[in-house]
């Protein structure tokens, strides 16, 4: 029965790796696209980072990236990777809420779904704080 | 200075701050923000938030070749980002109520405890007896692999350690940081964890509290992509080095070389934060 228990934890733990990998990877890839177009483009320009304005208002928004990717904006396909990256750990959380319900393991089922509640809250409830 | 030459110098930086963090096991957050305000002059929540997305990035990669190796506890990993996740939405909510002067007090402190706490032994408290009751219902006790095979460990003071993670995770939403150093006081002295345990559990966290200021950092616009990639890149870059090196040598005096310029870099942003240079 531990036996058992440990076998499939182990197994759940592998695959979270090749996930956060393969995550990381993707969203990397993404950044150094955007980036390469944003400085080919840009790079000539002055930077003013010393006053804070805070990043473009349609940078701030899953819905307002995907436009900036889709008409390709070089800083907006680099923030279409971080946000892949944010959501690395998310898809984590999603896939150990199946991984322990498989295992029937009410308990970190409760454990997970508590913490992904509070992340779907921080990435969409932000804006209702705002 | 062109955004072409402001990216290298920021990806240089950030990769250096990469192989330094990883080497001294501080991570590279508690290098890069005082390199980008004090030594860039870059605004302190730009620097908060480009440190917080590599944050996300260097755990998600070291997190993946540590829990193939057996050491993860995923249970107290997973019970414990209740309190980090709390916390680190409480924190970045308390990031655009405070003045960047009182940030910048607060992360001089946490500089200079981490540095103490970088220079003194590591100590393994742990042990295969009474534990919390509460351990036991939440199936926390494990073990871990050892030269002498599986060592069997008991989980103390969950409460307490609750508590201390749920600290950990306000000053990572604040900070933008991992905040390694808090961890260690709730994992290794409170819950008293084998020390190759509490590590990589802890690092098992770091993606997913991070995760949950980002999307409030995101909503406020401090993550810009001109800042956020080249620090995002080079600190991940430098952090594959840093962790490749470290198999092959202890770096014991660089360790606490470093510590000593952690602390200066510690003492200058509480300096800066009271004369509100900052």
């Amino acid at each position: 029965m531990k036996q058992k228990a440990l076998w499939t934890d182990n197994s759940i733990q592998e695959i979270m790796g090749n996930l956060l990998i393969l995550g990381v990877v993707i969203s990397a890839s993404i950044a150094i696209v955007g980036g390469s177009i944003f400085l080919f483009r840009h790079g000539g320009e002055q930077p003013s980072y010393h006053i804070f304005h805070g990043a473009p208002a349609q940078l701030r928004s899953l819905s307002g990236v995907i436009e900036q990717t889709r008409t390709f904006h070089g800083r907006g396909i680099i923030q279409l990777g971080l946000m892949v990256l944010i959501m690395t750990p998310i898809a984590r959380v999603i896939f150990s809420v199946f991984a322990f319900l498989k295992e029937k393991d009410y308990l970190y089922v409760t454990v997970n779904l508590i913490v992904l509640g509070f992340l779907l809250f921080s990435l969409f409830g932000g804006i209702a704080i705002r | 200075m062109n955004y072409l030459e402001f990216t290298a110098i920021l990806a240089g930086g950030s990769f250096a701050a990469g192989v330094l963090g990883a080497l001294t096991g501080l991570g590279g957050g508690v290098v890069i923000v005082p390199l980008l305000t004090l030594g860039l002059g870059i605004d302190l929540r730009y620097a908060v938030g480009a440190s917080l997305v590599a944050v996300i990035a260097t755990s998600s990669g070291a997190a993946a070749a540590y829990v193939k190796e057996g050491y993860t506890n995923i249970r107290i990993g997973m019970f414990l980002t209740i309190a980090t996740t709390i916390g680190a939405l409480c924190g970045a909510l308390l990031a655009g109520i405070l003045s960047t002067k009182i940030i910048a007090i607060i992360f001089g402190v946490v500089l200079i405890y981490s540095a103490y706490l970088s220079s003194k032994a590591k100590e393994d408290h742990s042990d295969d007896s009474s534990p919390d009751p509460l351990a036991v219902r939440l199936k926390l006790n494990s073990s871990y692999p050892t030269l002498s095979g599986e060592k069997q460990y008991a989980v103390h003071n969950v409460g307490a350690g609750f508590g201390l993670m749920g600290l950990a995770g306000i000053l990572s939403g604040l900070l933008g940081i991992g905040s390694g150093a808090v961890k260690v006081l709730a994992m290794d002295h409170a819950m008293r964890l084998p020390f190759k345990v509490s590590t990589t559990t802890s690092n098992f966290m770091i993606g997913v509290t991070a995760a949950a200021s980002a999307g409030v950092y995101l909503m406020r616009g401090y993550i810009d992509p001109g800042i956020a990639m080249p620090v995002m890149l080079g600190i991940l870059g430098g952090s594959l080095l840093g962790a490749r090196l470290l198999m092959k040598f202890h770096p014991k005096v660089l360790r606490l070389v470093f510590g000593v310029v952690i602390m200066a870099l510690g003492v200058e942003m509480i300096y800066n934060g009271f004369t509100g240079k900052i």
